[in-house]
């Protein structure tokens, strides 16, 4: 497939030709601004993410399998592009009042953004082998990048270093494993590798790469035993930084998953599922029991990640068009949920104050009644109660573990809901009951408060109607 | 046995009365958080209004009821989220609409009786109670499962925090412990619905009423509802997180949690547990009955040694409760082995007598103690004494409960304790007869804690400065007495209103689905 790419290769990727495309325009655009300028560049790359979400929303362009087959596009990449350029948007308006507030809004910012978000695209339509690892790689270096934004904060260097090096070890591990998987079928196409596995016999040779490639996806997920770089990674960042790797990622992960796992090794899934519930479990318990003794809000939300990671995993190891519908409605509401509580630290912080301990959400609701109630719904979302987008997110990744087969990890999770429960209601509690200690003015950035209220009222609304959302899962997995 | 799944025919309302009765609350709550903490009065009369216009829209309900069919009634049901096939599926029988009204009219009175003693952010107290207020009425009017179950736990949200903002001094243990412990119990009901969606494809309470199961899974299904709705009832030994809550709830909490919530642990079992899983209750009755005598005998003992006045008619409450739990499942052994549907009609519906009865009676406690809560700052025993000296009207509607709480003949609290004593004695004499020591044990706590707080002489100088009741009280009291003693003179209305559900859940006893 040496020919030059026709014009109907190249229509299905519209989307991230006019992404790639802006950031680029926009990236040599910031160069003329100066600093009092930078909101162009600021609305340009929000305004830049709406239109690619738009045209992946709406599939203009068609779907199909271009480029050699190293580029599919379908109903779930759809959805998944379209989720990831929002939730990136959103983090771009959480991120603006923060970052300029310290100086450190710089036109990379927005650009690493969009490129981080075009790896995403990349991996989220990947065919092949090879591009899985490219737009991996593109994600993981612009995100490096951005949790490093704050140069002069030890801290942040600190976790930028950890990510890094943990990240590169993972890509490591997880490129061995793809190569094992070409050295046992000799392809690097995803569906022919597909077949090739149908079609012979189970080699050791396939297993370990199999093992190897899920240890990678595990590390992009930040699921247990590999989780060791979520936690200093969400404290260290910039809290904008580590509600975008928060939110948006993790939608690419799933895809990562999804392609790797049910579209490469999928013939071998009475192996990987068994992997991937026992993967479940030790997130569900160490991210559980570690979040309750957390102090600092952003180390307990990441551990609370860590969690629901586990319980994203209980839709894998269920399996099925029904179990990936599941775990894909988990992933975006989980990325919804987490932008809200990450936009929560962000509303409550100021000049020279991080709002990223617990305490510092005491007597809230005397203080911001409106605020507290917005908090609540993320809380209680988080733990999974009804009738909050998060409990309905439980209820699909439940119904999937048991439909199959695998009852004892629904309960392991529910059990883990309940011991999590307590650290969210311990929010809720130092909000409502505790008294207001110190001085707690919320921002006064009017599009921060009314993106964040949208954002923690829709887990509310969406709870209520979360059908639309639950079908375009289902539709993606329908074929 | 061949199933009884004659199909009810529901009747459908042509007004859609009970989606005003779950949302019109829910929207009065939203509106007096609207109106904010510096508007507390305007907040209040909200509030007061919403309370006043369901109360009113729930006559229709006991008016326009059909008194001759178990079908369910005022039906709505459109689909809500198809994907997974969950509709907005409503009715009410004969079981809920009691309960209903016993809602709607206690949170009336909660209200009235919070008016000037709830001054700290006003306008959040009253909007949490109309908010609980229409889940709780949703939980009565849903007929499709993981409705019920959206209700079902969300009602945690709005108690926890009323109990840990308005609360006592351990209230923030008490409110974690109520939300954690009640939550564990029903993630395993969830679980176990999720099992009967997948093996019956719906999650319409009618269908699985119909779906037959194996031995072994409607006893791994009966354990998964048993847990969830024994932490709620509560039943021994899950009741430990009652008497913490009830001491460090606002009065109004205790109240509602009280009269309203337990029940709707009873209701579970009668609405789920019993016809879902006729044969795993009937395996497991013995266990039921067992700990509801543990809880009759024991738990009133308990009572009897505590000198917190709250924690005292909290441990009476579980031991009331154990009535509710025996009478449903006394009615399996009476039907499967005895053939006495009879006798398995009158323990049913001395459960459900019990429950509206026992609502009433503590509801009208728990607010006579906040009378006395209002002036004296205190709760504990030794702090009172002679209060019918200075307070007489009060010690009239006290000694009335006091009355009713032991089970007097003429109160609420005999007619429901006796219908289920009778039917036990059906079952075996023995059992009726450690039931009855109720009689004993439940006088003797009571009447001993009338004594120390009530007659006598003047306790101390405090005791001697409190005033009589004032009008509101009047309200409330009066409301409550007129309740237990309506109940206790003239119970036919109410039995005859659940006769035809009751009759139907008893030949769902007696049919087998193995």
């Amino acid at each position: 497939m040496t020919t030059m790419p026709t014009a109907a290769d190249l229509l299905p990727l519209l989307p991230e030709l006019v992404l790639v495309g802006g950031a680029f325009a926009l990236l040599m655009l910031d160069l003329f601004l100066d600093d009092s300028r930078r909101i162009v560049t600021h609305l340009l790359a929000i305004g830049l993410l709406l239109v690619t979400a738009w045209l992946a929303a709406t599939g203009i362009g068609g779907h199909g399998s271009v480029l050699g087959g190293m580029f599919v596009r379908d109903d779930m990449a759809d959805v998944l592009k379209a989720g990831a350029c929002l939730l990136t948007a959103l983090a771009l308006v959480y991120a603006w009042p923060f970052l300029r507030q310290r100086g450190l809004y710089t036109g990379e910012v927005a650009v690493l953004m969009l490129f981080a978000v075009a790896g995403m695209m990349l991996l989220i339509s990947a065919g092949n082998l090879v591009m899985v690892y490219l737009g991996l790689e593109m994600l993981a270096l612009c995100s490096y990048a951005l949790v490093a934004i704050d140069r002069d904060s030890p801290l942040a260097s600190e976790a930028a270093i950890k990510y890094f090096v943990l990240g590169s070890l993972s890509s490591g591990l997880l490129l061995y494993g793809l190569s094992l998987l070409y050295g046992a079928t000799g392809t690097l196409d995803l569906a022919l590798l597909r077949s090739a596995i149908a079609a012979s016999p189970e080699t050791t040779l396939l297993l370990t790469g199999t093992v190897f490639a899920v240890a990678g996806i595990a590390f992009k997920f930040g699921a247990a035993p590999f989780h060791m770089w979520v936690p200093d990674t969400y404290q260290g960042a910039p809290t904008p930084i580590t509600l975008f790797i928060g939110s948006a990622p993790e939608l690419a992960s799933f895809a990562l998953a999804f392609r790797l796992l049910e579209g490469g090794v999928g013939p071998l899934d009475d192996r990987w599922r068994l992997l991937i519930a026992g993967l479940a479990v030790a997130s569900l318990a160490i991210g559980n029991l570690i979040a309750l003794v957390q102090g600092n809000l952003k180390r307990m939300l990441a551990y609370s990640a860590v969690s629901h990671i586990g319980f994203v995993f209980l839709g894998f190891a269920g399996g099925s068009a029904t179990g990936y519908a599941a775990a894909m409605f988990y992933v975006i509401s989980y990325a919804i949920m987490s932008a809200a509580a990450f936009g929560a630290i962000i509303v409550l912080s100021n000049q020279g104050f991080e709002a990223d301990r617990i305490d510092d959400f005491k007597g809230l609701n005397a203080r911001s009644p409106w605020l507290a109630a917005l908090v609540l719904c993320i809380m209680f979302s988080l733990a999974g109660i009804p009738p909050f987008l998060g409990f309905w997110a439980k209820l699909a990744v439940l119904r999937a573990a048991i439909e199959g087969g695998m009852l004892w990890l629904a309960i392991v999770g529910i059990v883990f809901a309940v011991v999590g429960a307590f650290y969210y209601l311990r929010v809720v509690k130092v909000m409502y009951f505790d008294d207001p200690v110190g001085e707690l003015e919320p921002r006064n950035d009017r599009p921060l408060q009314v993106a964040f209220g949208v954002n923690a009222l829709a887990l509310l609304v969406l709870g209520i109607f979360w059908n639309p959302l639950m079908t375009w899962c289902q539709q993606a997995f329908a074929g | 046995m061949p199933l009884d799944s004659l199909p009810l025919d529901s009747v459908h309302g042509a007004f859609p009365l009970l989606s005003l009765l779950v949302w019109l609350p829910m929207l009065g709550g939203v509106l007096c958080l609207l109106a904010g903490n510096n508007r507390p009065q305007l907040a209040r009369w909200i509030a007061l209004g919403t309370a006043l216009l369901t109360l009113v829209l729930s006559i229709p309900l006991l008016t326009g009821f059909d008194f001759t069919t178990a079908g369910m009634q005022f039906v709505e049901q459109r689909a809500w989220i198809p994907a997974y096939d969950i509709r907005y599926h409503l009715g009410v029988d004969g079981i809920s609409v009691p309960l209903i009204a016993l809602t709607t009219l206690t949170t009336v009175l909660v209200l009235i009786g919070a008016w000037s003693v709830i001054e700290k952010r006003a306008s959040q107290y009253v909007a949490s109670f109309l908010i609980l207020e229409g889940l709780m009425i949703g939980i009565f009017v849903a007929l499709d499962a993981m409705l019920f179950y959206v209700f079902f736990e969300a009602m945690l949200i709005p108690m926890f925090i009323i109990i840990g903002v308005w609360g006592g001094p351990r209230r923030v243990y008490a409110s974690l412990k109520f939300f954690l412990y009640t939550f564990l119990g029903s993630v395993f009901m969830l679980v176990g619905l999720i099992y009967l969606y997948l093996k019956g494809g719906s999650w319409q309470l009618a269908d699985m009423y119909a779906l037959p199961l194996t031995m072994h899974e409607q006893t791994w299904l009966f354990f998964a509802f048993l847990i969830s709705f024994a932490v709620k009832v509560p039943m021994f030994p899950v009741h430990t997180w009652l008497p913490d809550a009830h001491v460090e709830a606002p009065t109004g909490g205790s109240v509602i949690l009280a009269a309203i919530m337990l029940k709707i642990g009873g209701y579970g079992f009668l609405r789920f547990s019993l016809p879902i899983l006729p044969d795993a209750g009937q395996q497991w009755a013995w266990l039921i009955i067992a700990l509801s005598l543990i809880a009759i005998i024991y738990v009133a003992l308990v009572a009897l040694v505590q000198d917190d006045m709250k924690k005292l008619i909290a441990y009476s409450s579980v031991a009331h409760m154990g009535f509710v739990t025996l009478g449903t499942f006394i009615a399996f052994g009476l039907v499967r082995d005895f053939g006495n549907t009879d006798a398995a009609r009158l323990g049913l519906q001395g459960a459900m007598v019990q429950m509206v009865s026992h609502g009433f009676i503590s509801g009208a406690m728990f607010s006579c103690v906040g009378v006395l809560y209002d002036r004296m700052h205190t709760r504990m025993i030794r702090d009172y004494g002679g209060v019918v000296n200075v307070m007489p009207w009060f010690a009239a509607f006290w000694v009335l409960f006091a009355m009713a709480n032991s089970g007097l003949p003429g109160t609420s609290g005999f007619v429901g304790e006796f219908m289920v004593i009778l039917a036990t004695f059906q079952r075996h004499p023995l059992l009726a007869f450690a039931a009855a020591t109720t009689l004993i044990t439940g006088a003797s706590y009571t009447l001993w804690l009338t004594k120390r707080v009530i007659w006598g002489d003047i306790g101390n100088a405090h005791v001697a400065e409190m005033t009589d009741i004032n009008a509101r009280e009047w309200i409330v009291l009066g409301t409550f007495a007129a309740g237990v003693l309506l109940i206790g003179l003239w119970p036919k209305p109410l039995t005859d209103m659940m006769e035809p559900s009751i009759a139907h859940l008893a030949s769902q006893l007696a049919a087998t689905k193995l």
